[in-house]
């Protein structure tokens, strides 16, 4: 990531900016010359820190030089890669010195309430007029997500672009720690990326699988580099690749393979992580593979409910033959948590867990409408209690959260447009979930995820090492 | 592998402010394990700086160097930003280095390293245990940066995002000349309108009047910006710039600044009796400038005795503004201790010195900057109107001049928001609580 392309980047990102600015009229337009002696003038000061952040750390925002008890609306905006926009507001009240500090203070009202540090962000939602079932990603992770945060007099709910605000800031929000490499990987018929800490290494490593939706999604393991892990993202699902059916898990081990021999990992230090189909793989991979075996797992929103022998296309396609239990909503949007209900007791049409021998972290949310997780997670335990190794099973199980579990302060949504690959057909899908907590589960899962993380695929220090004498 | 260490080290923010305090931590190492943490920089001139510290990790295997103490090194004690601030370029480099960011659209790249047990050499000869690379920013994301060329007037405006409007501010570095732009970016990422001017490259004036034209001019092309509060423009100015702040504080007559800043400045003209004199590159009187042991330059005692002829100074009792004097009294390279003494002398006789607020840092040299950038006791510098090359003696202690950059910092900009950010009207609606 050169500075130069980042430049450019800020260029264009200032541009539509300023555009905004503009829309949203900016006082030297009017032809009024300002001046302080214009007696409703309010020039607070808001700041944001850190102004260039990670996407998982957090940052505190803050006005100050308001009149004492003046109401404010602090508004956020993001401008999505698929260029529509996104925001979230709060209500806010200065305190007697003219301040409002947004990591203490609590909201009163707007996209969240109470004190919510991250609300800016983790409330935000396509805003009035956008087209329907968005979903917010970030596909190119070698620039930031960009953030315009800005304060309004008064308490406002709608025609944030009509009015001028009093002041705005900028944020980034990154996804990739300066100094971490990206490479793209094209290599024995696999397909993905890596992402390289910065140092010396040696690494533990990470392959990162998303779910049935397909494609190259590199965000994650971009955030897991960013953290000390080399992360490999697999596209295992476009059409170029050709493993859909595939019936043996070759290409998933070739992957790992290629995570394990990079001069830079630590060869039985490599973890797998995958959300939904890809929890699935993951398990598969854990229990079945005997070329592979990771040190650790985690399966975000995954069931263990797929037949063991069959192939990926196999698996999706038996998904959708079960239409009486796939249910349409009032609003249209399609919910297959049934689909697996309730969890066969037959064998043969589930993964066996007692082959599990690593470590296994699930994740999952309560309110998933996407898929039967809950229930999955249960059997899960019921078959390694009986099988002897539970002691390797870790289950978090987030109230009121919906399937797409996924790293902090990006926005929640109930449902999305997707598409369902082989049949090339356009639906729209509920993953459930209520804003607050989802949000919450994502920023608690993640932490939580780094810790399994950590604790498993980084060794402990030895404490053969000499230490200094006291 | 038995004697494998990977501790995982981490820097908060990864991209921050020059400004702004950063988080150095490790962990996932053994207990009371002997660590090195050392930072390195690449110049824009190419040459490298490094700083390092010394720490013991704690029964938990951790390193918080904000919090914890650092046994030697290049820097001492409990120091969250030494890392920073004790640069210093690595053995073998070129003599006289001056550690400046001219370009300010990048940042200045950070590689913090952790090496095992306690080591002040041959960095580059083993591998560190970890690494993390961490980016300083002069400016914030959303401030733009435009430049100004309009006649003999040179310069560059920086503005703050948001629609404003926004105070401003006049930046002036100080004899040795340039577009130095790094502290108006600064500025403008803390709010105000900020034009960083190159005054040294232009033609030269014949009288007083046609020096002062020029510098109200260049005011006015601030305040006339449309995101700029016309009444709530201020200068700061440093060493010679800090001499012109102050002349036209005291001079101007068509326009005038809200407040000002005189960092390491005095109200004494290098020569002569007027600021003109000065650009029109005349010979300075050498007599009185030293030698040091090791050959710099020492232009302390120019201006010294401060000459009691009020042809030979700013009138002071002529500023109507706020005024905010910043000094280090081991600055070996003009006599501002003794100036703002005399600056105070004569405002007291006018009736003005509750105008007056000086800051004198104990041990702090001459180039008072913004906080943690490295600090030098003498570097190369060109003499503008010989051209003549010499080593001049800045002074300062490394660890007291860091922390006099620190907190003049903040005094700054309290002392710019204060003055140039309108004050809240009370007579506006509240909120019923």
């Amino acid at each position: 990531m050169s500075w130069r392309s980042c430049f450019y980047f800020l260029r264009a990102a200032h541009k539509t900016l300023y555009t905004l600015q503009e829309q949203l009229g900016l006082l030297g337009r009017s032809g009024i010359r300002p001046s302080s002696t214009m007696a409703q003038t309010v020039t607070p000061i808001l700041s944001v820190l850190p102004t260039r952040g990670l996407v998982d750390e957090k940052f505190k925002v803050a006005l100050e030089n308001l009149p004492p008890r003046f109401p404010v609306t602090l508004h956020s905006l993001h401008q999505s890669e698929d260029k529509d926009y996104w925001e979230a507001f709060g209500y806010y009240v200065s305190d007697d010195r003219g301040r409002v500090t947004v990591s203490q203070d609590a909201s009163l009202g707007g996209t969240y309430t109470g004190a919510e540090p991250m609300g800016l962000l983790w409330s935000m939602r396509p805003v009035p007029g956008s087209r329907t079932g968005l979903r917010l990603r970030k596909m190119d992770v070698q620039s930031p997500m960009v953030v315009l945060i800005s304060a309004y007099k008064g308490h406002v709910f709608e025609g944030f672009r009509e009015q001028p605000p009093m002041a705005s800031a900028v944020t980034e929000r990154w996804y990739m720690a300066p100094g971490v490499q990206r490479i793209d990987i094209r290599e024995r018929g696999v397909k993905g990326t890596i992402f390289i800490p910065q140092g010396p290494g040696p690494f533990p490593g990470v392959l990162d699988m998303w779910g049935g939706g397909g494609g190259l999604v590199e965000y994650r393991s971009a955030l897991l580099a960013s953290h000390g892990f080399v992360s490999l993202a697999l596209d295992y699902l476009s059409p170029k690749v050709a493993v859909a059916d595939d019936q043996s898990l070759v290409y998933f081990e070739k992957a790992f393979n290629i995570i394990q021999q990079h001069p830079q990992v630590i060869k039985d230090r490599v973890g797998i992580c995958g959300l939904c189909l890809g929890a699935s793989v993951t398990l598969n991979v854990a229990a079945y593979s005997e070329s592979v075996s990771p040190r650790c797992c985690v399966c975000i929103s995954g069931s263990h409910v797929l037949p063991a022998a069959k192939s990926l296309s196999y698996v999706i396609n038996d998904g959708y033959k079960h239409m009486d239990k796939l249910l349409v909503d009032e609003q249209n949007r399609m919910v297959w948590r049934h689909a697996i209900l309730p969890i066969t007791t037959n064998p043969d049409e589930k993964l066996d867990m007692g082959r599990i021998k690593c470590p296994l972290l699930l994740v999952n949310g309560d309110d998933d409408q996407s898929k039967a997780t809950v229930e999955s997670a249960e059997d899960i335990a019921k078959m390694m209690r009986a099988a002897g190794n539970e002691h390797l099973l870790t289950t978090l199980n987030y109230h009121d959260a919906g399937h797409l579990i996924e790293p902090p302060y990006t926005p929640h949504f109930r449902a999305s447009n997707f598409i369902i690959q082989h049949l090339q057909q356009k639906v729209l899908v509920l993953w459930g979930g209520k804003t607050k907590p989802h949000a919450d589960a994502q920023e608690d899962s993640w932490q939580k995820i780094l810790s399994f993380l950590r604790e498993h695929l980084y060794p402990c220090p030895s404490s053969s090492i000499p230490q200094a004498k006291l | 592998m038995a004697q494998t260490v990977t501790p995982i080290l981490s820097v908060h923010p990864t991209r921050g402010l020059v400004d702004e305090k950063f988080k150095v931590a490790l962990e996932n190492l053994p207990p009371r394990f002997p660590v090195t943490l050392h930072s390195l920089h690449r110049s824009e001139d190419k040459d490298y700086w490094e700083a390092f510290g010394y720490y013991v990790s704690d029964d938990r295997g951790r390193v918080t160097v904000s919090e914890d103490v650092s046994l030697g090194g290049t820097y001492t004690g409990a120091e969250p930003m030494g890392l920073l601030w004790s640069m210093r370029p690595v053995p073998g480099s070129r003599t006289g280095l001056r550690l400046r960011k001219m370009d300010v659209r990048s940042p200045m790249v950070v590689l913090i390293s952790v090496y095992k047990g306690h080591v002040f050499e041959g960095f580059r000869e083993q591998p560190p245990m970890a690494s993390a690379v961490t980016e300083r920013w002069y400016m914030a994301p959303g401030v733009q940066r435009i430049d100004i060329r309009e006649g003999a007037v040179r310069g560059t405006i920086f503005i703050p995002p948001g629609p404003g409007p926004f105070p401003g501010v006049l930046d002036m570095w100080g004899g040795g000349g340039g577009l130095v732009e790094y502290r108006s970016a600064l500025l403008a990422s803390h709010g105000f309108v900020s034009m960083a001017l190159d005054y040294m490259s232009f033609e030269t004036f014949k009288t007083h009047d046609e020096c002062l034209s020029y510098f109200e001019k260049v005011l006015s092309i601030i305040q006339q910006h449309p995101q700029v509060i016309k009444d709530r423009v201020g200068i700061c100015g440093l060493s010679l710039g800090a001499t012109v702040t102050l002349t036209m504080a005291a001079y101007c007559k068509s326009i005038s600044p809200r407040c000002c800043v005189s960092v390491s400045g005095s109200h004494v003209f290098p020569y002569g009796v007027s600021l003109a004199e000065v650009f029109q590159f005349k010979e300075m009187d050498m007599g009185k400038a030293r030698l040091d042991e090791q050959k710099r330059v020492i232009w302390h005692d120019m201006i010294l005795p401060i000459p009691t002829d009020p042809q030979r100074k700013v009138a002071m009792g002529r500023i109507k503004c706020p005024l905010l004097v910043v000094n280090g009294d081991d600055d070996q390279n003009w006599a501002t201790v003794e100036s703002a003494e005399d600056m105070a002398k004569m405002m007291r006789a006018a009736g003005n010195d509750h105008l007056l607020t000086t800051l004198t840092y104990h041990d702090a040299g001459h180039l008072i900057e913004p906080p943690y950038i490295p600090h030098f006791r003498a570097s190369n510098f060109i003499i503008q109107h010989s051209k003549q090359k010499v080593v001049m003696l800045w002074g300062g202690q490394t660890k007291p001049h860091s922390d006099a950059q620190e907190d003049s910092w903040e005094k700054i900009l309290a002392f710019l928001r204060q003055h140039l950010y309108p004050c809240p009207s009370s007579s506006l609606p509240q909120a019923k609580l």
